[in-house]
């Protein structure tokens, strides 16, 4: 009973891993890292002295190209590195009240440190607002403009019952320090999807966030030109910047682990299958034999 | 009451009492001739003048008891401080305080919450068992007794409201208020009888008698002005001692023992006795010797301690850890992560002071590792302890029709450990036995009469019966026994329970109580016709003269009943009557019988003068009687122990001797009490003679008084002959041979502590299998007595010990691995025994012989002799009993059972389980015992698994938030793992569980050693099941990270959140550690289904109730299976993949021990999965009968015994046979 469980959940995992390995397969990546690179060479020594230098040109020019045939939706994301999204203190520092509705404006208790500029209500408060993504693409292919859709990039229910349309930003990056991106005060938080999608705090310190959507299919060979906004910092802390373009299947993105895993699991249990046949050929025990209790094997001669 | 007021008036009733009712009077003078010693004697009562003891300084504690531990008052803090006695419970505490402050990681709520459930819930059950503990003390402090109001006048009166002073009268039957001087009773010279069975567990009554001076108090009036002065001694717990004066009419009296009656012991055969109160309350010597009823826990409780200590350990060695790491990280990463604006820190994440904000976080850290020491442990296992109890309250197999009362868990912490029990401390009386003597054989003129048998042949002849008929070829080898004797199996397994039946119900004719005789050659007056008539009728004489009971008229029925001094001698009298020799009335100097020779005949009442009365004593161990009979001839009758009168006989009075003695030895092994009977023709001039010596020994003054008496009574008692003798069986309760012989096949060790004479003790022995003939007894005792002298108690001590070092040789060097010893030692040797430096090698003795009794002991000794076995052998002891004199050793062992039957409540009310007959023992043991510890030891393991699994994944996660604090999971997650979505499925387990049924235990009594082995609770299964959890968290939670890493989880592109990753996460935690259950799990029912596939689908739908709360309650968790891992095929794939991991090397190695290296309770599950016992019932017959442990005790080990005896003749037989053959 227990080779057939053990050869049952092998021949299940085998080709569940399999599956998801050939739609690992199918999925397009295109991964690149910016950070560097897209800092003028005078400026590599000093390279947060750049990105904090309101002054300096921050854009950039990148060019990439299609190794496969991507279709349509292409997902542009961009991933940063070595960035503590769930750090306790940034985690907390949020208020969801505030962002769900116009009344609770000056709820900003656990905003702190980020909770009120020159004495009024930050909205949207907190260090994770404060602190948003503000590097930006623009994409195009043999100098057409390729559209990137930023609607609908956030979950659809954020967007509904967690983030107001009645609640507009004010004073934010107003006061003396300046995080990240600056918000369009005439916008209502539930449409600044940029926001929303920021503010679902990563679990890991690496992570992607979903940028936009190019909404046409990208041929092999394709070059794409990339001009980037190179403003957000992460040369403080060592983090690497990354602009991400891929497609997805059934399992997301491109995940080879999840079919390594599912073929090793299955694997071992066939194996184990395998090896309880043999003890089962090699060492039988009649199930139920009573020679086995524990009194006939103490027992001097025992019939065998 | 009635009957005995007239006879009062006939008869000087201590007159039968010829050694005493002469009392030397006393010299006294008015200077306190009698000094008491000063320190300890400073206690003043003034008679019948309670005013006095109201004020200071004489004020004395009322009669009020109260053996509660809490008061209204105190409950609230006390039961607190117990609460928080336990650390885990204080770590909690400090938890849930710091959880106000912002170093939490979690609502504050969530870590009260499950606080304040599991410590009300465990203050729930204080208070409740206090509260049985107050009504049981209220019901006793409101007894009513008749206390003298002044005036003369008595009226009733609470217990309770009883002071120092007052003279109360007690009435027949009743108990004892307080510690009383005895004034005056109903008799004229102030005698009383007293039952102490509930203090000391004897059932002999005893006499007790007042000073002489205050007879005259013998009615309500005389107490109108009744005045008088008590100096005693202090309160203190010696039952057997008391000094102290009594000071009436300007003389002082000593006082002693026998005129103190003792709380809770009870007037018996009196109408009425006078005392005044002279302890009361927590005073009374009965309330001093009781002692707080120790709190016990279980083995595996402390043991689980310890691995709440390591998991302490783990705790703060990982919240070390990740402490250092984020002071490390505070130090050197916080100040470039700018998004956390470090400029604007407080203490908590101050770049500048890390190793203050370490500290901070060392706090956070063992907040939130907390869930690596499970908080609903210990509420899961009062529940699963509660409902474990609940089953033990309702099983009807332990419950007793006739009395009616179900077997009761007391307290239901010690339940597992009933499946550990190594050593049982039993009481005999009430425990064994019924109290209740049946007249059963006799031998008269060397012919045995009676045909019934006692339980115990019952019990081994069938067994035997069953061996023999399966053993026809008996000289062959025990295992080839086993192998040829296949096909008689069928027949031979007589169930033993039925043995127990045919021998208690005779449906013939109704029973009569304490006469199970059964010879048509005796009854019916059919005696007549048998050749040895004349000698038949002089024992039957015997047995109606030689007493010293009083027949009481029973006016519904018309017939006599026998208020007797012990048990014996009433069913002696009721043998006499059913033979045609009713007693029917004793005057002072008479004894009247009706005597009926033949069914027709109408009776004759004769009238024998009864002339001295030589009373019994365990030192004489006879009794006589000289009566004149109606044609004036004198006799002598006696009635003593075998070796006594054998000893006595006249040369020709030894006709019967080895007939007699013959009998007597079968009688014995039978495990019947026996008594020879003698009897001798004295000649006027020879008795005249006498009779003045024995006036004049009576008359004696002094010390010398008793010895004097013991020699002239010696005198006449000489030269008899020998008539016969009785067998009469001390009634074993239902069962207990068959109880007894299963315990000891599952490998308990029985012994036997009681008050009884070390021959009763012996001869119950017999009848419960625990002694047999042939078994080398190994009895320690010192003969001389002389105490108190310094040299004499040396060489007492000398002697035991060179006793105790010669038995031990003797063990030591025997070969034989079938010899048995039993060792047998009363309570004044087992008092130098239990000293401190002899004890250990009373101990080693006592462990290796197969039986131990200890008699004569007091209830003190019994608990000292239990802590002994407790703590020399550190192993996990039983005392049972039911009496007051047993509640010390009752509280002292280990696991305490009371039996609720006959008699007071006290041993029930101090025990920790409490049953109805000593039967029970053995399915309590067995069964409950066996699955009560596997479930809790299972559980246990199951929950350190559960939370180590769970706990971890927070400690891998914590690394990568820079050591922050925060959790991967929902604070609604964390709340609800250990309340909801794993407790169910493990309370079922501790519930519901078991690897055999209850037959089956039953009939494998070897199961029950997996428990005293520990298999289940060993360090090598703790560490298992906690390497299991520390891979499961590792899987759980590296698989998680790995699959969500950066890449998008679903078709719609969007990466995970903290949220998604979590909630996933948790899913796998949920379904892991429910399937590892459903693993472990091996009996199902409905239950188990529900509870283990509830919980699962509880974990779902609650995230979809979760979900569709309001955003404000559920954050980031809002709508997350419905729109975002619902429909994604990842989040499904996922928890498939790791809950498979997790519980595939758990499933590999309980598959690769089952097919190598099974357990017994394995190879019987698939046994009887396969439905092979019924297939082949010859093997499972056999099996079971080898399921047994090697035993020296019990009737099989006597069977076996038996059949190595013949076995052994008959190899004799042939080999002597074979050399005649050769010569």
């Amino acid at each position: 009973m227990i080779i057939t469980s053990f050869a049952l959940v092998g021949l299940v995992f085998v080709p569940i891993g399999l599956a998801s390995l050939s739609a690992s397969e199918q999925v397009v990546e295109i991964v690149d890292r910016y950070d560097i690179d897209c800092i003028p060479e005078q400026f590599q020594n000093e390279r947060l002295a750049y990105i904090q230098n309101s002054e300096t040109n921050k854009t950039c020019t990148r060019n990439l190209i299609v190794p496969r045939k991507m279709n349509s939706p292409v997902y542009v994301y961009y991933q940063l590195d070595n960035f503590y999204q769930n750090h306790r203190r940034y985690v907390k520092s949020r208020s969801d009240k505030q962002l769900r509705s116009k009344a609770y404006e000056q709820v900003t208790d656990n905003c702190k440190p980020e909770d009120k500029a020159n004495g009024l209500a930050i909205v949207p408060c907190g260090l994770i607002a404060w602190s948003l993504f503000n590097d930006t693409y623009k994409f195009s292919l043999d100098s057409k403009v390729l559209e990137v859709n930023k609607k609908n990039i956030a979950w659809k229910s954020d967007q509904d019952h967690k983030f107001g349309s009645d609640v507009y930003p004010k004073n934010f990056q107003s006061g003396a320090l300046i995080g990240g991106a600056k918000l369009n005060a005439s916008i209502p938080l539930s449409e600044q999807e940029d926001l929303i999608v920021w503010m679902r705090t990563a679990a890991l310190p690496t992570f992607r966030k979903l940028y936009g959507k190019i909404e046409v299919d990208l041929e092999l060979n394709d070059k794409i030109t990339v001009v980037i906004q190179n403003n957000y910092n992460t040369y403080g802390f060592g983090g690497k910047k990354k602009l991400v373009l891929s497609t997805t299947t059934w399992i997301g993105g491109k995940n080879d682990f999840l079919g390594v895993a599912y073929l090793t699991v299955g694997g071992m249990c066939l194996f184990l299958a395998i090896c309880f046949v043999l003890l089962y050929v090699f060492k039988p025990r009649t199930l139920g034999d009573p020679s086995y209790l524990s009194w006939n094997r103490n027992a001097a001669g025992h019939p065998s | 009451m009635a009957p005995t007021r007239r006879l009062r008036e006939r008869l000087r009733w201590s007159k039968l009492y010829s050694f005493s009712c002469v009392r030397p009077s006393i010299p006294s003078d008015n200077e306190d001739p009698y000094p008491l010693p000063a320190p300890g004697c400073s206690r003043i009562v003034y008679c019948n003048q309670p005013r006095v003891h109201r004020k200071k300084p004489l004020k004395y504690p009322t009669n009020y008891i109260s053996t509660t531990r809490y008061n209204i008052i105190t409950f609230l803090p006390k039961a607190i401080f117990e609460q928080f006695r336990r650390v885990a419970n204080l770590y909690f505490l400090l938890a849930a305080l710091l959880s106000l402050t912002p170093v939490t990681p979690f609502s504050a709520v969530s870590m009260i919450a499950p606080l304040a459930f599991v410590v009300g819930l465990s203050m729930a059950k204080e208070a409740l068992e206090d509260w049985r503990r107050f009504m049981q003390d209220m019901e006793v402090n409101s007894r009513k007794v008749s206390i003298h109001k002044g005036e003369g006048r008595f009226g009733y009166k609470h217990w309770q409201k009883i002071r120092v002073g007052d003279v109360v009268k007690v009435e027949k039957d009743q108990f004892f208020p307080a510690d009383l001087l005895l004034l005056s009773s109903s008799y004229e010279d102030g005698i009383c009888y007293v039952e102490t069975m509930n203090l000391d567990g004897e059932t002999n009554l005893k006499v007790k008698r007042s000073l002489e001076v205050t007879l005259p108090l013998d009615d309500d009036e005389a107490f109108k002005d009744f005045r008088a002065f008590i100096r005693c001694e202090d309160p203190n717990p010696s039952l057997y001692t008391f000094v102290g004066n009594f000071e009436y009419e300007q003389q002082v009296y000593p006082l002693d023992p026998s005129q103190i009656l003792l709380r809770d012991s009870k007037l018996r055969n009196t109408s009425y006795v006078y005392g005044v109160v002279i302890f009361t309350g927590h005073d009374s010597k009965v309330m001093q010797n009781a002692t707080k009823s120790p709190s016990k826990r279980s083995r595996i409780e402390k043991k689980m301690d310890k691995i709440i200590y390591i998991l302490f350990t783990l705790l703060v060695l990982i919240s070390l850890i990740s402490s250092i790491g984020f002071a490390v990280k505070i130090k050197y990463g916080m100040p470039k992560w700018w998004y956390l604006q470090p400029q604007n820190t407080t203490n908590l994440y101050d770049p500048s002071r890390p190793s203050l904000a370490g500290i901070f976080h060392l706090i956070t850290a063992l907040i939130l590792y907390g869930y690596l020491i499970p908080i609903s442990l210990y509420v899961s296992i009062e529940v699963v302890k509660v409902l474990q109890a609940m089953f033990i309250n309702q099983d009807l197999h332990m419950y007793d029709e006739e009395t009616e009362i179900p077997a009761q868990a007391r307290t239901s912490n010690l339940n597992e450990e009933l499946g550990q029990v190594d050593t049982i401390l039993s009481d005999k009386t009430g425990t064994l036995t019924c109290n209740q003597m049946d007249f059963l054989k006799c031998s008269i003129a060397g012919v045995s009469y009676g045909v019934g048998s006692s339980e115990v042949e019952v019990a081994a002849a069938k067994q035997m019966a069953s061996e023999a008929s399966n053993a026809p070829g008996q000289l062959s080898s025990s295992q080839d026994f086993w192998e040829d004797s296949g096909g008689g199996f069928g027949s031979s397994e007589i169930e033993l329970e039925s043995g127990i039946t045919c021998t208690v119900e005779k449906p013939q004719k109704p029973r009569i109580k304490g006469f199970s005789f059964e010879d048509d050659r005796l009854m019916h007056g059919n005696w007549t016709k048998e050749p040895n008539a004349g000698t038949i009728l002089l024992f039957f004489r015997i047995l109606a003269l030689c007493h010293t009971a009083i027949p009481e008229l029973n006016e519904e029925t018309g017939g006599f009943t026998y208020e007797a001094e012990s048990p014996d001698e009433g069913a002696f009298l009721v043998a006499a009557r059913e033979f045609g020799f009713e007693f029917c009335k004793r005057t002072q100097s008479s004894v009247f019988v009706r005597e009926r020779y033949s069914s027709s005949e109408n009776p004759v009442e004769r009238e024998f003068k009864i002339l001295n009365l030589l009373e019994f004593n365990s030192k004489r161990k006879r009794m006589s009687v000289v009566v004149r009979d109606e044609s004036g001839q004198i006799n002598l009758l006696c009635k003593g122990a075998d070796s006594i009168i054998f000893e006595r006989l006249s040369k020709n009075g030894r006709m019967y001797e080895n007939d007699t003695s013959k009998h007597l030895n079968e009688y014995g092994e039978a495990g019947l009490r026996t008594l020879a009977l003698a009897y001798r023709v004295l000649e006027e001039s020879e008795y005249s003679a006498w009779n003045t010596e024995f006036v004049k020994a009576k008359t004696t003054i002094g010390p010398d008084r008793e010895a004097q008496l013991e020699r002239v009574a010696d005198m006449i008692e000489r030269d008899l002959f020998l008539v016969g003798a009785t067998a009469v069986e001390d009634k074993l309760q239902k069962g207990v041979p068959q109880c007894i012989d299963k315990l000891a096949q599952a490998g308990l060790k029985i012994w036997v502590l009681t008050g009884d004479k070390m021959e009763t003790a012996i001869n119950i022995g017999f009848a419960c299998s625990l002694l047999r003939q042939g078994m080398k007894q190994i009895c320690v005792s010192i003969m001389n007595s002389d105490l108190g002298m310094q040299d004499a108690k040396m060489a007492a001590k000398e002697n035991i010990l060179m006793q105790i070092t010669n038995a031990t040789q003797m063990v030591k060097l025997e070969k034989d691995p079938h010899a048995a010893f039993a060792l047998i030692i009363d309570g004044k040797t087992l008092s130098y025994a239990l000293e401190d430096d002899m004890k250990n090698q009373f101990l080693s003795l006592a462990v290796d012989c197969a039986s131990v009794i200890c008699c004569r002991v007091s209830p003190k000794q019994k608990a000292l002799v239990t802590r002994l076995v407790k703590e020399g052998t550190g192993k996990t002891t039983l005392a049972i009993g039911d009496g007051a004199n047993d509640v010390g050793m009752i509280q002292e062992a280990d696991i305490g059972v009371g039996i609720s039957g006959v008699e007071g409540m006290q041993a029930v009310m101090a025990s920790d389980f409490s049953i109805a007959q000593f039967r029970f023992l053995e399915r309590l043991l067995v069964v409950h015992g066996h699955w009560c510890y596997k479930r809790i030891a299972q559980m246990i393991c199951y929950f350190f698994y559960k939370n180590i699994a769970f706990g971890l994944t927070l400690f891998y996660f914590e690394a990568y938030t820079g050591f922050s604090g925060q959790s991967v999971y929902d604070d609604w997650y964390m709340l609800l793992f250990n309340v909801i979505l794993t407790s169910l499925p493990v309370i079922s387990l501790g519930v519901f569980e078991q690897d055999v049924s209850s037959e089956v235990c039953l009939q494998f009594p070897a199961l029950y050693q997996q428990g005293p082995k520990n298999l289940f609770f060993d360090w090598y299964r703790i560490f298992g099941w906690m390497g299991n959890g520390l891979y499961s968290s590792l899987i759980i939670f590296f698989l998680n990270i790995n699959i969500f890493y950066d890449q998008a989880f679903r078709a719609g592109g969007q990466t995970a959140d903290m949220a998604a990753v979590g909630t996933t996460m948790f899913t796998c935690i949920i379904w892991a550690v429910n399937i590892q259950i459903a693993l472990t799990m091996s009996h199902f029912t409905w239950i188990q289904h529900l509870f283990v596939w509830g919980s699962i689908a509880t974990w779902y739908a609650f995230l979809v109730a979760y979900g569709m709360s309001s955003p404000l309650i559920s954050g980031n968790a809002y709508q997350i299976l419905l729109e975002a891992l619902g429909p994604a095929p990842m989040y499904w794939a996922v928890t498939l993949l790791v809950t498979a991991s997790c519980n595939i090397p758990y499933l590999a190695h309980i598959s690769f021990q089952r097919t190598s290296n099974p357990l017994d309770h394995h190879v019987i599950q698939e046994i009887k999965y396969y439905k092979k016992d019924l297939e082949d019932q010859r093997m499972w017959k056999r099996e079971r009968s080898k399921a047994r442990q090697e035993t020296k005790i019990g009737f099989t080990a006597r069977v076996d015994a038996k059949i190595r005896q013949l076995r052994g003749k008959l190899q004799k037989k042939s080999s002597t046979f074979s050399i005649q053959v050769a010569s």
